[in-house]
């Protein structure tokens, strides 16, 4: 079973998750860049994923967007790709489209989202950083957008949590 | 105050390493400016200015001995802060562990290849 994710914090304005799969970094990249695959593990517990549009090359453009499964309300993601360094280096834009959901994530300058991926023995490890466009973006975005939007699932969170403790 | 600005607060408060040494330290019991100020090479109106940006954050409080004036941890802002990366990182966390299933899934020798679940 693969470490967990880490979450760091290298400045005021950007996030960093490190995590380890057992798998070729080949497979990591399809799996971040084909949207049949996309599809199959990115998203939210009670969230459709009705769009899933991916241009996976320099001025390319991408298109995420979530559903919620009971009172239909959307939001999504969507920006350019700047860097596609196949297998090891993707940089995209990341706009938030708040849709109809209520909650107040900047929706001005983006975030830069960079997915850098090594492989060693058969592991690849991923390190993603999003770099927001302030510090204010940056705590806005995680603090209120993520967790009070998220609150719409959070519960069932919880209990997975807790069944997997 | 707004939860964000509560956090806002407690990350500047939490970006600097001696801050962190000193609220280190206070874990382990509760300490006047002298003796915090001891292991550091840092006079005490330095150390002074770092516990002042604790207080704000609400990391960090006086206890009521007027001539000693120990100052002690506020555990329960600490823990909003670091619930906060928890939820953020499950989030994550979650997703990597759908992925962790389809790369095994894709990895699978292709005669035990099972169709693949549908999302959620």
């Amino acid at each position: 079973m693969p470490k967990p994710a880490e979450v760091t914090r290298p400045s005021d304005r950007e996030v960093r998750v490190t995590r380890t799969f057992n798998a070729p970094r080949q497979l990591v990249w399809d799996a971040h860049t084909r949207p049949e695959l996309v599809r199959q593990w990115q998203g939210y517990e009670g969230w459709d994923m009705p769009v899933c549009d991916m241009d996976v090359r320099v001025g390319g453009n991408y298109k995420w967007q979530w559903k919620n499964r009971e009172d239909g309300s959307q939001f999504g993601f969507l920006g350019t790709f700047t860097e596609v360094d196949d297998p090891s280096k993707l940089v995209h834009e990341q706009y938030f489209d708040p849709g109809d959901m209520d909650f107040a994530m900047p929706t001005g300058d983006p975030c830069i989202v960079s997915l850098e991926l090594s492989e060693r023995n058969g592991l690849t490890t991923l390190v993603c950083t999003l770099r927001f466009a302030s510090k204010e973006a940056c705590e806005g975005a995680l603090s209120t957008g993520m967790t009070d939007g998220m609150e719409h699932s959070y519960t069932r969170l919880d209990d997975m949590v807790k069944a997997a403790a | 105050m707004q939860i964000s600005e509560r956090l806002n607060l407690t990350f500047a408060a939490l970006a600097d390493p001696t801050r962190r040494a000193i609220l280190a330290r206070l874990a382990t019991g509760e300490a006047t400016v002298t003796e915090l100020a001891e292991p550091f090479a840092m006079s005490q109106p330095a150390i002074s200015k770092h516990l002042k940006v604790l207080e704000r954050a609400g990391l960090v409080s006086t206890d009521i001995d007027a001539q000693r004036r120990p100052r002690k941890l506020e555990p329960k802002r600490l823990a909003e802060a670091v619930d906060w990366i928890e939820r953020y990182r499950e989030i994550f966390e979650q997703n990597y562990q759908r992925l962790d299933a389809l790369l095994a899934e894709l990895q699978a020798k292709p005669s035990r290849r099972k169709q693949t679940k549908k999302q959620h």
